[in-house]
């Protein structure tokens, strides 16, 4: 090992750190919350409009999605546990909600992302 | 002579190969796209090390494409050819330098792989996202890289020079 190989690596983790860092600050708030019943996206909602949806989940049950502010909630459901309701709001990509009595899920994504993505180089 | 390097060429990119397989048997922790370990770069370091550039990427190219139609997609190609023509180019670059030893070298390209793969995914999927995966990428590249150069400095160590 030489010297010039640990400055590589500590510059390298520091532009990581700061990358890390900065992206963090700037979380990007997603644009449209998408919902799954049962692993099938269903529904595809923008955020930057206020609104109120009935959910009808996997066994006939009902979750009330609501919209406000560029955050989701679950206002209200009939499964018995309320997870969902008790996880309170989303709003930056990759956060999600999920109820699991009724198969809901609630992800907030950004337009464009798709299964692609997990093509992985071998 | 010639058909000496020739076997060593077949041997060298069977090894790459084997180990891509190898490594696809390795279970990844983190769900991030792209985090391996990248043990195939130990046979491109060797063989920059042993034999020059041209040889190099030769072994280099044929071993992605060949790990590409076998185990991977048309996309997984692609990508990976991105991440390892940037990966090859740096550790060219670094052992050119003669400043770095094999941990650096390999340290560089093991992050360069990463930026390239990520460069072209976010191109094929047109999508500005994927930038959020870098710096993690850059962290578990640097990490595969160090695990793989102190390997590969080890190996050559012990190596007989194979380009005589």
């Amino acid at each position: 090992m030489k010297k010039n190989d640990i400055i590589l690596i500590l510059t390298i983790l520091m532009i990581s750190g700061a990358g890390l860092f900065v992206l963090n600050m700037t979380k990007s708030s997603g644009s449209f919350v998408q919902i799954s019943i049962d692993g099938n996206v269903v529904a595809t909602y923008d955020l930057s409009e206020n609104g109120t949806y009935e959910l009808s989940g996997y066994h006939g049950g009902y979750n009330t999605l609501v919209i406000k502010d560029r955050k989701a909630y679950f206002k209200d459901a009939d499964c018995p546990d309320l997870v969902c309701v008790k996880s309170g709001t989303i709003e930056s990509v990759g956060e999600t909600i999920v109820c699991l009595p009724h198969r809901v899920v609630a992800e907030i994504v950004n337009k464009g992302e798709d299964a692609e993505v997990d093509t992985v180089s071998q | 002579m010639k058909s000496k390097k020739i076997a060593l060429f077949g041997l060298l990119i069977a090894l790459a190969f084997v180990l891509s397989y190898i490594e696809s048997l390795i279970p990844v922790f983190i769900a991030i796209p792209g985090v391996k370990l990248g043990l195939t770069n130990l046979v491109v370091l060797i063989a920059l090390i042993n034999f020059g550039k041209k040889e190099a990427l030769f072994i280099n190219v044929i071993r992605i494409i060949l790990v590409g139609l076998s185990f991977g997609n048309a996309y997984s190609l692609l990508y990976s050819l991105a991440g390892g023509i940037l990966s090859f180019a740096a550790m060219s670059l670094l052992l050119r330098k003669k400043t770095f030893s094999t941990l650096g070298i390999s340290v560089a390209g093991g992050v360069c792989h990463n930026i390239g793969q990520i460069v072209v995914a976010s191109f094929v999927l047109e999508t500005g996202a994927l930038v959020y995966y870098l710096p993690v990428l850059m962290i578990s590249g640097t990490i595969a890289g160090v695990l793989v150069g102190i390997l590969c400095g080890e190996i050559v160590k012990r190596l007989p020079p194979l380009n005589d």
